[in-house]
């Protein structure tokens, strides 16, 4: 790549800092120069993006037909699995399992609702009815 | 308390902390191309039944951490690195260090990384910054991403330093310990090591799925992605391809240039011609990979989805593959003793 054909497309990053690259100038030396972002990466980001709202709106249907527990749900809007829930909650992976299950789910305690309401950044009564605002 | 610490903005994180720690400890010569090449950063690998953020595994650089050790191992440097169980003994250390006046590296997750804007706050751990100083309840934190040093209160460092999940940090801390001036010689010889280490770790890895071998590997599996997967997941996995490829602030195929540039430096400790030759080669890679970029750019847009689509793409991917086997053969050729 040619100095001159460093991409300056804003990305939401661009917005907070430039990024290095490197390329070459006319005599094919290696330089550095600032980048605001490039289309096709901020392209892929948004695939992503796209991809866990998708995910997000399957696991409340899911909810709703009674098939897993809210949990799902603020699992996939958190980008979190099992193992990265296990580490923030405590909880061990074999008991989210089961707290995914709605009728484990609704008879959970309060101080257990708390755990995941404090990870996922929520009250207990929205953690349960998924009613939340999304930023 | 603020160390005195110069903040070198870098392509990538831990090429920047290592590359700024060292020149702390009065390594001058340090930048970071020599950072990644000598900790032989390159490396391709496509592990199959692995899956991250629910699409395929792929890494275009080493392991995180390894640059830093391997840099500091070439250079006869000894590393001090804490991990810790305990939240209070991490801070309780990192406070004792920057008393002490060393600047501390730290690797530390992204998904609490306040000043990353949401769209980048995925779960991946292996970040890597620098803590320099403290000021009431805020540390000074040089992010080598980032333009401009930034600060974070002592609960924002204890969420990311141990941030759960794959290569959970665990509070690590890590830093070079003091020597006596670095010599050109030394420069010259930590060159030759990470260069034979990038060689075997590029060409010399038996088995379908690292290195040069896992760049053709993962070039045949995606001209059958768009039957295996159907499109829109196809488009998914290409566009998880792309996001590892072009990680924060490595542009287009970025780390390919970046061993290009390291390439063109060591010409400068080992006068040979090759060397400035074989960056053409990666300068091509580089630029090869930025074409594979665009072309499933309009896979996941959905401009195009043919199958012809699909191996047009599979086929850069081979043809990479080609172009670095004969980078690396070129480099494995060269005759350091002269």
């Amino acid at each position: 790549m040619k100095k001159e054909e460093i991409p300056q497309d804003l990305s939401s990053l661009g917005k907070i800092t430039k990024e290095v690259c490197y390329a070459v100038d006319g005599s094919g030396k290696y330089v550095t120069e600032l980048s605001r972002g490039w289309e096709i990466k901020i392209n892929a980001l948004d695939v992503a993006w796209n991809d866990i709202e998708g995910r997000k709106a399957t696991a409340k249907e899911k909810v709703f037909r009674n098939e897993v527990s809210p949990l799902l749900f603020f699992m996939e809007r958190a980008l979190m699995d099992i193992t990265i829930l296990a580490g923030y909650t405590g909880f061990w992976k074999w008991q989210i399992k089961r707290h995914l299950r709605p009728e484990v789910f609704n008879k959970l305690s309060d101080k257990k609702l708390q755990r995941y309401a404090d990870v996922f950044n929520v009250g207990i009564e929205d953690l349960k009815s998924m009613n939340v605002n999304e930023a | 308390m603020k160390l005195d610490f110069e903040h070198i903005q870098s392509a990538h994180c831990e090429n920047g902390v290592t590359t700024n720690l060292l020149r702390h400890i009065g390594v001058s010569q340090m930048t970071e191309p020599l950072a990644f090449g000598i900790g032989a950063g390159l490396f391709f690998a496509y592990i199959p039944l692995l899956k991250i953020n629910n699409g395929p595994a792929i890494a275009f650089r080493t392991f995180p951490g390894l640059i830093f050790k391997r840099t500091c191992s070439y250079l006869d440097i000894e590393v001090v690195r804490k991990k810790f169980s305990s939240k209070e003994e991490a801070q309780k250390i990192l406070d004792q260090t920057l008393q002490a006046g060393q600047p501390a590296g730290c690797q530390v997750g992204v998904y609490y990384l306040p000043y990353f804007p949401k769209e980048y706050r995925f779960h991946f751990n292996a970040h890597n910054l620098v803590v320099y100083g403290k000021e009431g309840d805020n540390y000074l934190v040089s992010d080598p991403i980032m333009e401009n040093t930034t600060t974070l209160s002592s609960y924002e460092l204890e969420r990311v330093r141990f941030a759960k999940g794959a290569l959970a940090p665990k509070g690590q801390l890590y830093y070079p310990k003091q020597v006596a001036a670095i010599t050109d010689h030394q420069i010259a010889i930590a060159i030759e090591k990470g260069i034979k280490k990038n060689i075997s770790n590029m060409i010399g890895i038996p088995g379908p799925i690292a290195g040069v071998n896992g760049i053709r590997f993962t070039g045949k599996r995606i001209k059958k992605w768009r039957d295996k997967l159907g499109l829109h997941k196809a488009g998914l996995y290409l566009a998880q391809l792309v996001r590892m490829q072009e990680e924060i602030g490595t542009g287009g195929g970025g780390f390919r240039y970046i061993y290009g540039a390291f390439l063109q430096e060591a010409f400068a400790y080992h006068p040979k011609e090759q060397l400035l030759e074989i960056a053409k080669s990666f300068t091509q890679a580089g630029d090869l990979w930025r074409t594979a970029a665009v072309q499933a750019a309009g896979i996941y847009k959905g401009r195009i989805s043919s199958q012809e689509d699909f191996n047009v793409m599979g086929d850069y991917l081979i043809e990479l593959a080609e172009i670095e086997k004969q980078a690396f053969v070129g480099l494995s050729k060269i005759k350091w003793q002269a």
